[in-house]
């Protein structure tokens, strides 16, 4: 059997992000959330609000970790596998990866260290400070690796010298067409993702009948937080789409399923697509729908696939159905949120079995929704690694043989099976104890030997 | 476009010390990983992981650093020594992953804690000497057509990289042992001056080994180093080193808690020194240097911009958080 070194390092990457993606889905909100939580205990004094937030951030701790060693492994992935792409595009994504080094990674590597095992040994503003550069941290990070990665969709800004991507503009590169929309996009979708894991857990705890008053805290926190944030993210995927009609069309015909150029398309509610016979089985379709979401006009005309050569043409399975799954989710988070304004009007936001059983349901629903937007992305940039100019196909070093890449994936496919399931008993573990007293909990605190509070220090500097 | 100005003195420069900086830091952080293993029990353990516990991952990042600024600086070397190093680097990643995860699995996950335990020793240990490897084959050569890697999987296997490797565990042993002086009392810490005379022994008997076998394998880097005035202008590296080697030795055997650790940094910092001598100015060595695998100076311009701004913040912060955790560790406090 001949193995492909394209497609198994395609299998191989696809594997490595997107179990890495899951933890700054979690992450980036979680930072956030632990800072404003610090913030409001350390300007209301209220010690219920430090609970939660030492609570938190224990489960912050260990995705954190996880995060940290499969993010290491990505760079170094755009040179084992993909060297022929590193070399063609690094005067272009090379300083905006190094960016988010320099101005993300060690900002939250430096400031975690302190917000875990800091407490005792800083000022609080100080703890708090920390708090807010691992946060500022975590979206740093996704500004900086959104504008690769958007660049990689939608390149502009650029000199071809050599068959080398050299700068032309760096204001254009960084802020390129799709830029604006993909961040807003997945900085909302992992916010919305935080919060509908730190619902999940405040229904579980109510259900259980345990901790109430900080399960009740985290609930309305949130919910108030999605019913803001859902909507808006709609608006948001809205416009994205717009954005792909108008730069990626070939995406856009494939997350459709549209193989003829046409006015007035209907949306195809569900199909299978079959690329060989270059039509649809079984569709479900509502007319005139599709023309009116994807360009706002009721005959606006869609390019359909069969524009576009063959070998220009991203698969279309994967794409039409994870993004009709990644929508159908946003549809039931819709849902909740509307329940929770009822709900909460009725002043029955914390007793409703049927409520609290469905927030839990859309905590894992909301990761699987991350991982479907980010397939129809991907797959949808296809057959391209630099969109319309850089082929998959030749982005992978000469010397990989489909053999070394299959031993490869395979060793990262076993470490992760151990890695992530374990991390996720851990976590489980975590929300299971709840939030403890602050006595009983001790993360490390010092490395120290007696327990100096620089508070104190702080004040005798002070004194004349 | 800016032809005047050549960046890539200043980039080697930067890139030289971020790589510098990870080898020293995540190469004590490896080091006390691999004595963790060594330790007698679950107490000294618990004391031994704290100790790096609140810094391990800023150290971890300089390798992130080391990676993108190659990649950005000198993306020709990037397309060339990373596919080269295709397994060490699945290895050395693998590694590093059960390394990372242990420190919170270890204390949160107690009924596999022997598990995590070995995680974290033999990470850190596969890790160095997957590093150390990678300095080997590095040092010995690629082969390349063009702007790609040529050469077939295990050509990174020879007798002088798998030295390297020994080698390697060796130093960050030695690095680690340096740390844990300074970081513990009692027992450990004697345990990590015994640790660390066996450790500085052997890195010497190494760095002998090496500093005879790359001048024999290269003619250039022999004449660089034995002609003359090269050899008087030169001389002062392998005196220092000895020096260095001496002083350290009597770090361990005295009362000294930072001496072992600045010594054992000081040999890293003139063996580093000594490879940068031997290669210069090669980034792939022997087919393309360091102006020849640069990357636009427009890339250099606008990424140095910021670097110089962001670097010393990064280096002022850090060292606060490091400043926060100073002193020794104890049992008491800390994971449990």
């Amino acid at each position: 059997m001949e193995l492909d070194p394209v497609f198994l390092s395609r299998l191989q990457f696809a594997w490595v992000v997107a179990w890495h993606i899951l933890l700054p889905a979690f992450t980036v909100g979680l930072a956030s959330f632990i800072a404003v939580l610090e913030g409001i205990h350390l300007f209301t004094g209220r010690e219920i609000y430090l609970r939660i937030s030492m609570f938190w951030i224990k489960i912050f701790s260990v995705s954190f970790g996880m995060g940290v060693v499969s993010g290491v492994i990505m760079p170094f992935q755009f040179g084992t596998n993909w060297s022929r792409f590193s070399d063609a595009t690094a005067d272009i994504l090379g300083p905006l990866l190094a960016y988010e080094g320099l101005t993300a990674f060690f900002l939250e590597a430096a400031f975690l260290g302190v917000l875990l095992f800091g407490r005792k040994l800083v000022p609080p503003w100080a703890h708090f400070t920390a708090a807010l550069m691992v946060a500022i941290g975590t979206l740093f990070s996704s500004f900086w690796i959104l504008a690769a990665n958007s660049w990689m969709q939608t390149p502009v800004g650029y000199e071809i010298v050599d068959g080398r991507f050299v700068p032309r503009d760096w204001i254009e590169i960084i802020f390129n067409p799709s830029f604006p929309y993909r961040l807003a996009h997945t900085v909302t979708a992992f916010y919305v993702t935080t919060a509908f894991a730190v619902v999940a857990v405040a229904a579980w705890l109510l259900r259980t009948g345990r901790f109430v008053a900080e399960a009740r805290i985290m609930m309305s926190m949130t919910l108030w937080l999605l019913s803001v944030l859902v909507p808006l993210q709609v608006l948001i995927g809205d416009l994205h789409g717009l954005n792909t009609r108008e730069h990626q069309p070939a995406k856009l015909a494939a997350i459709e399923a549209h193989w003829e150029t046409a006015r007035g398309v209907p949306l195809i509610l569900f199909a299978i697509p079959d690329e060989e016979a270059e039509t649809n089985h079984l569709v479900v379709e509502v007319p005139y729908l599709g023309s009116l979401i994807l360009a706002h006009s009721l005959d606006a005309e869609i390019k359909g696939l069969k524009d576009f050569p063959r070998e220009d043409r991203p698969p279309v399975a994967l794409p039409f159905l994870s993004f009709r799954l990644m929508v159908g989710i946003g549809v039931l988070m819709l849902a909740v949120v509307v329940a929770s304004w009822w709900l909460r009007y009725r002043d029955r936001l914390f007793d409703s079995p049927w409520f609290l059983r469905a927030c839990m349901v859309m905590a894992p629903l909301s990761f699987v929704a991350v991982l479907a937007g980010w397939t129809t992305t991907e797959v949808g940039r296809q057959p391209w690694t630099v969109y319309g100019l850089m082929r998959t196909a030749d982005s992978v070093p000469p010397s990989l043989t489909g053999s070394e890449v299959l031993v490869s994936l395979l060793g990262y496919m076993a470490v992760y099976l151990i890695i992530f399931p374990a991390g996720i008993m851990v976590m489980a573990k975590l929300v299971r104890k709840g939030p403890d007293s602050i006595e009983s909990d001790s993360p490390i605190e010092s490395g120290r030997p007696e327990r100096p509070t620089r508070v104190q220090l702080h004040s005798e500097g002070e004194a004349p | 476009m800016n032809e005047v100005l050549d960046f890539v003195p200043i980039w080697t420069l930067i890139l030289g010390l971020g790589i510098f900086f990870y080898v020293l830091l995540d190469g004590f952080d490896l080091g006390v990983g691999m004595l963790h293993g060594l330790a007698p029990d679950t107490d000294s353990r618990n004391i031994i992981m704290n100790s790096i516990a609140p810094v391990w991952d800023g150290n971890e990042t300089w390798l992130v650093l080391g990676g993108v600024g190659l990649l950005a600086a000198f993306p020709l070397a990037f397309a060339i020594i990373i596919p080269a190093l295709y397994f060490p680097i699945l290895v050395m990643l693998l590694a590093l992953v059960f390394r990372g995860v242990a420190f919170e699995f270890r204390f949160r996950d107690a009924p596999h804690r022997t598990f995590w335990d070995h995680g974290f020793c033999y990470g850190s240990a596969i890790a160095t000497f997957a590093q150390g490897i990678m300095l080997g084959a590095f040092i010995q050569g690629f082969d390349v057509d063009g702007r790609d890697f040529v050469g077939s999987t295990f050509d990174f296997v020879t007798p002088f990289s798998l030295m390297t490797g020994i080698a390697l565990v060796f130093g960050y042993g030695l690095l680690g042992a340096g740390w844990l002086i300074l970081k513990t009392e009692g027992g450990i810490q004697a345990a990590a001056r015994r640790h660390g005379k066996v450790c500085l022994v052997a890195v010497l008997i190494a760095v002998l080994i090496v500093s005879a076998w790359t001048p024999l394998q290269h003619a250039e880097i022999a004449a660089r180093w034995f002609s003359w005035p090269n050899i008087a202008l030169l001389a002062p590296v392998p005196i220092a080193t000895a020096l260095a080697a001496f002083g350290t030795w009597r770090a361990l055997s005295g009362r000294s808690e930072a001496g072992a650790f600045i010594g054992a940094a000081i040999l890293f910092t003139l063996s580093y020194i000594g490879i940068a001598i031997s290669l210069w100015p090669m980034i792939v060595p022997y087919h393309y240097s360091l102006w020849e695998a640069a990357s636009s100076p427009r890339t250099q311009a606008f990424l140095l911009v910021g670097t110089l701004f962001l670097l010393p913040v990064i280096l002022v912060y850090t060292g606060w958080s490091y400043w926060v955790f100073r002193g020794k560790v104890r049992a008491d406090i800390g994971y449990h």
